[in-house]
């Protein structure tokens, strides 16, 4: 790969800020590292994604075990692969990460949704794939559909794009439609933030999983592809979807990271096949020990809509659950959005409000009727809880703390 | 008031469309706040596009981004009625942030549209340069519509708006602001107080983190209420108020600074 001296200077650069970062136990590094790249050779992107095939990633919820899904996919196929496996999904996390591929092959970046119309252009991109938008950090990133008018002027300026999106959100057939796409009809289950039309504004009809406008006629596109239970269903196979990963939520993003590696040439069966083999992402559903000879199991939650997805999954088994909620700059500094959550269905369930703001937890688990314990510490919360099977569900920085604490010993 | 032979509705009015911020945690703190009394109370959700009934005790308007707030406001125009009867039949109205600004005569966007209200109360909303946005505390005004009980303490709320909310010269504010925006017209003040109404920026949501205040909003149905262990909301509500402040002082700080050049 031909790149220039000023490029060269700046990933040097750069992987001494990371470095530096690392042994200040300040971070992974990739984020400091990709700032100084970025200041030093502002058209890096440009040149590091030469010679890749570059597959973008986003969605509110799921983006980072997507992208590990669909490089996995592509792995078993025998492609060579680079990928932002850290979950640093801002221009400074994926410079770094393009910087430090093996060589030509396929690059498969996990982006933040704010960042995708940024880079779209810049890295060449082939393939987007779309999962979903909720709302998220209202008081950063805004409203949603501001979000998904940012994304559908990328289809606009882009019309010959490849995209691959889900068929089931009305905010991603808005973004995804004036380009060429792939649809596949991954259902929806929050639909709290999709009452009214992105096209017209006015009231979304809903019946079952479909949607449809009855002012303009926006509605969701018809497909083949759908999420049916634990299969896919693509091009009229089904293709059985058999995870190590939990939760209703994984099905949706194998099937959308498997419909995306068939997109790349990848054979069906044997990306359906790939993604089962993947048992941990970047530390969702990791394994922390809790000193007592048991364990828990992390799962993250980052704003309702996931929220809500994974207390379905843990009401259903029978656990004990810790609520660990941080309400820091990357979490949303505001956590008004715990009122939007059923945490009801927690009822019946040993629980305990934990996090730097587990009092705003424990009154509204209060509210929703659910015995639970206070204790701001989730590791000493899950200990203080019965029971072999404890779930500590976490916002993104009580998240990210755990899994910096106890990630290297994952598998 | 007479003793009631039906349960209490608190209606929860288009959360579709105005609960983009978890204002619907104020009418589940209202019914628990009545069951855990022994007051049997029933949440009514009004699902948007259903008209609004005239038969609620409590219509609880929330938050909402702008296309919803503009469906919101069209379904309260056709339901006015409704809510203005009731109202002054003895129903009590919290509207918080959109909500708030609907209950007003008008809304001037930034984009010099009009969005028209129900003008139940009279007050005056136009979009302002910038987001108030962050932890807000309020001290409430003394007043006679709060009944015997009096004032609720030092209110703690997070706000997230564009809104600069002119209320009438006849209409009492909620309370003093003391850390952050508010109604943001340069009054120092938030919301609006009348007769079994409550109008508030406030989130967080509002009622969790001030239970007397949501006391005061189901008395005005309920009359006198017996006394509710609340020292979990209390905690939660010295918390907030503890960060509130300190960002008053990061503020206060910052702005001596910019004033010093």
């Amino acid at each position: 790969m031909q790149r220039s001296v000023r490029t060269r200077v700046a990933i040097a650069g750069g992987q001494f800020a990371g470095w530096l970062s690392r042994v200040m136990t300040r971070g992974q590094g990739a984020t400091i590292s990709g700032r100084v790249i970025n200041a030093i050779s502002p058209h890096a992107l440009d040149e590091l994604a030469r010679g890749q095939r570059v597959t973008l990633v986003s969605a509110t919820n799921g983006k980072t075990t997507t992208t590990r899904l669909l490089a996995a996919a592509l792995e078993a196929d025998g492609r060579t692969v680079t990928s932002n496996s850290t979950g640093a999904n801002l221009t400074s996390g994926i410079a770094p990460t393009l910087a430090g591929a093996a060589g030509a092959g396929e690059a498969v970046l996990e982006v933040d949704e704010r960042v995708v119309p940024r880079v779209v252009d810049p890295l060449g991109t082939q393939l987007l794939v779309l999962g979903n938008l909720s709302r998220d950090q209202l008081d950063r990133y805004g409203e949603v559909h501001l979000l998904a008018d940012a994304w559908r002027k990328v289809a606009e300026d882009h019309p010959g794009l490849a995209i691959v999106a889900n068929a089931s959100d009305p905010h991603i057939v808005w973004a995804a439609s004036p380009a060429k796409v792939t649809w596949v009809a991954l259902g929806l289950s929050w639909r709290d933030d999709a009452a009214t039309c992105p096209a017209c504004g006015v009231l979304l009809g809903w019946t079952a999983d479909r949607f449809e406008c009855t002012g303009c006629g926006f509605a969701r596109p018809e497909t083949p592809n759908r999420l049916d239970g634990h299969d896919l269903v693509l091009d009229g196979t089904r293709l059985p979807l058999r995870l190590a990963l939990p939760g209703q939520w994984n099905l949706a993003n194998a099937a959308l990271a498997v419909t995306a590696a068939v997109h790349l040439g990848v054979d069906a069966a044997g990306a359906a096949n790939a993604v089962g083999t993947v048992t941990s992402v970047a530390g969702r559903s990791m394994s922390v020990p809790l000193g007592d000879g048991r364990s828990a199991v992390l799962l993250l939650a980052k704003n309702p809509a996931g929220w809500t997805e994974v207390l379905r999954f843990v009401s259903e088994q029978d656990c004990a659950a810790v609520i660990a909620v941080n309400a820091r700059i990357a979490d949303g500094k505001d956590p008004s959005w715990l009122w939007d959550v059923p945490y009801e269905l927690l009822q019946g369930h040993p629980a305990a409000a934990a996090g730097e703001r587990h009092l705003d937890v424990a009154v509204r688990l209060h509210y929703a009727d659910v015995e639970h314990a206070v204790e701001p510490d989730p590791i000493a919360a899950a200990r203080a809880l019965p029971g072999d099977r404890v779930f500590i569900i976490a916002s993104y920085t009580q998240f990210s703390a755990l899994y910096r604490r106890y990630g290297k010993t994952e598998a | 008031m007479n003793p009631r032979d039906s349960a209490i509705r608190i209606g929860l009015v288009y959360p579709e469309l105005l609960g983009t911020y978890g204002d619907r945690g104020n009418a589940v703190v209202l019914t628990q706040r009545a069951k855990w009394r022994g007051i049997p109370a029933e949440l009514v959700e009004v699902r948007a596009g259903d008209p609004i009934p005239d038969s609620l005790d409590v219509y609880l308007f929330g938050g909402g981004e702008d296309d919803p707030q503009h469906l919101a406001a069209a379904g309260m125009r056709g339901s006015k009625q409704a809510i203005t009867q009731a109202h002054a039949g003895g129903a009590v109205v919290l509207a918080v942030c959109a909500g708030f600004q609907l209950v007003g005569h008008r809304y001037l966007a930034a984009d010099g549209s009009v969005l028209e209200g129900i003008g139940l109360v009279d007050l005056e909303t136009r979009a302002g340069p910038s987001r108030l946005i962050g932890e807000i505390v309020v001290e409430p005004s003394l007043s006679h519509h709060w009944g015997q009980a009096g004032a609720p303490a030092t209110l703690t709320g997070f706000e997230n708006h564009w809104g600069r909310t002119t209320i009438g010269a006849d209409v009492q504010p909620l309370g003093t602001v003391n850390v952050g925006g508010g109604n943001g017209d340069g009054s120092g003040v938030d919301g609006a107080l009348a007769e079994r109404f409550v109008g508030t920026y406030l989130h967080g949501p509002v009622l969790p983190r001030n239970p007397q205040l949501a006391d005061r909003i189901l008395g005005w149905v309920t009359g006198g209420l017996p006394e509710l262990d609340s020292d979990l909301e209390h905690r939660l509500r010295r918390d907030r108020l503890h960060a509130g402040s300190a960002t008053g002082v990061r503020k206060w700080w910052q702005d001596r600074m910019l004033a010093r050049g």
